[in-house]
């Protein structure tokens, strides 16, 4: 019994601490970013590794999901005759929901773990160390240049998401429902409206703090050693899957809220 | 120049330092020395505030250290350098990067002025001709003295040296100890952690040794023979931790 309680207690201080840690290294983020000079190369180079890189990666997963919730759609639609409804259907879940929520999960996965541990090798070989030791913060070179890249290349990802999800959608309609593809254009298009978009990229922008600033947290609290540091890569995808999957729903009734 | 008085640590239920307190006169090099896991380098990350104590007082030019924020380190941080253990080089950037580092965080050099001071300090290290080579690249010795090079940047009044000549070879110590030695005459301030007694012998004005969170032995380095019965003596000799 005491030693359910004893691990009950450390659970409870551990997410305090996390609670904690992230309320602070995001006011360190915002007052170093008012106020301190941008590393625009540090930046572009993490634009690069964040954005271009990932698009391999994003386009597969937005077009298996397009692809496949077109076909699970008309499949069970089609007993009740609403096979038409298909592409609007699609369309609106994907820009609100699995455009956003998937590519964010596939960056958390691909992105936070590799600042994780990158973060982390550097504090293990005292590098985060040398950066203050020279005078320098590494909040400003190490935390914010990749906390930027994220808000500015997940939002893109998205959009290139929703386009090949809704492609995917497109060519299964076709293909295998037998719906008239110029059918389905139209219908997405004249569905589909400003406000779903926004809905979806509004989202992007708290996703890429859920996943970069638990990433960066996790890799500076590296003390020692390379089970840290695998510890921590763990804990970041773990953190920042949870953050999109459980901010999601809050953030899509916020949306709603402002879209009534 | 520094000052330590009366430091205090734990980490945790451990208590690392008990009562330390020691000083270092300007130009002087003091060897600060001791078994593995004493503190050593505690206090060395204390002197330049990459550690905080728990108590006592820490005056570097006569500023109290032990007082400043993150944000008030970084004028001392350009005036005391720190030459860590394991290089701590930047593994991202090539050896010019890694020294251009500071230089243009600090000051408003031009890329030509950049360019000359780090081949210049490159030259004097033995380090000509990697400027564009990753740290990864470089052995063991070129990778501390890159460190050491890479510290040397800001023109430190004080150096805090972390082992500087661990698991170097002979060739390579030497390059080291010749380089301290030439920045003593310079009239750099140092500390030197180090197992290394032939080396702590050859560049250190005075020693002090570290023993159970105290200091036990403050020797100057020209007396130290003629005090065998003092502590440091023993762990030269090799009979005691």
């Amino acid at each position: 019994m005491s030693t359910y309680i004893l691990g009950q207690w450390k659970k409870t201080y551990a997410l305090f601490l996390f609670a904690g840690g992230i309320v602070n290294l995001s006011g360190q983020i915002i007052k170093e970013t008012v106020r301190g000079k941008i590393y625009w190369k540090l930046l572009t180079e993490q634009i690069v590794i964040m954005g271009w890189k990932s698009l391999p990666l994003v386009i597969i997963t937005a077009l298996s999901t397009g692809m496949v919730m077109s076909l699970q759609y008309g499949l069970g639609l089609e007993k009740f005759g609403g096979k038409l409804y298909v592409p609007k259907l699609v369309a609106i879940t994907i820009l609100r929901e699995m455009g956003p929520v998937f590519t964010a999960l596939m960056i958390a996965a691909r992105v936070g773990a590799g600042i994780a541990s990158e973060i982390g090798s550097m504090t293990v070989t005292q590098q985060i160390d040398a950066i203050r030791a020279l005078g320098t913060s590494p909040i400003k070179v190490i935390v914010i240049p990749r906390v930027l890249a994220c808000l500015i290349a997940l939002p893109l990802l998205v959009a290139v998401a929703n386009l090949v999800g809704n492609a995917g959608g497109l060519y299964v309609g076709a293909a295998e429902l037998k719906l008239d593809a110029h059918f389905y254009y139209q219908k997405v298009v004249t569905t589909v409206d400003f406000n779903d978009y926004l809905s979806g990229i509004f989202k992007t922008y708290f996703f890429a703090l859920f996943i970069t600033i638990p990433a960066c947290y996790y890799g500076l609290s590296v003390k020692s050693g390379t089970k840290e540091v695998g510890q921590a890569t763990t804990r970041a995808v773990v953190m920042s899957s949870i953050l999109i999957l459980v901010g999601d729903y809050f953030l899509s009734k916020l949306f709603w809220v402002l879209e009534r | 120049m520094i000052n330590i008085k009366n430091f205090r640590k734990t980490f945790g239920s451990k208590l690392v330092h008990k009562d330390v307190s020691f000083y270092v006169r300007e130009g002087e090099c003091l060897g600060l020395v001791g078994g593995s896991g004493v503190g050593k380098s505690v206090i060395l990350r204390s002197l330049i505030g990459l550690e905080k104590p728990d108590s006592g007082e820490i005056e570097i030019d006569g500023i109290q250290v032990h007082n400043l924020t993150e944000e008030e380190m970084v004028p001392l941080r350009q005036k005391v350098a720190y030459v860590f253990q394991g290089g701590a080089l930047f593994d991202s950037m090539t050896v010019f990067e890694n020294m251009a580092y500071p230089l243009r965080e600090h000051f408003k050099l031009s890329d030509d002025e950049i360019q000359k001071k780090i081949t210049d300090t490159l030259d004097e290290l033995g380090l000509a001709g990697n400027e564009q080579n990753l740290p990864s690249q470089l052995s063991g010795g070129m990778q501390k003295r890159l460190g050491l090079a890479r510290a040397l940047m800001m023109n430190p009044k004080v150096i805090l040296y972390d082992e500087p000549t661990a698991g170097l070879d002979p060739y390579n110590t030497k390059k080291i100890q010749d380089h301290i030695l030439k920045l003593k005459k310079k009239g750099v301030t140092s500390i030197l952690v180090t197992h290394d007694m032939p080396t702590a012998l050859a560049v250190c004005d005075k020693m002090v040794y570290l023993l159970n969170g105290v200091v036990t032995s403050s020797v100057l380095t020209k007396d130290l023979y003629s005090n065998p019965n003092a502590e440091i003596m023993k762990f030269i000799e090799g009979d005691v931790a």
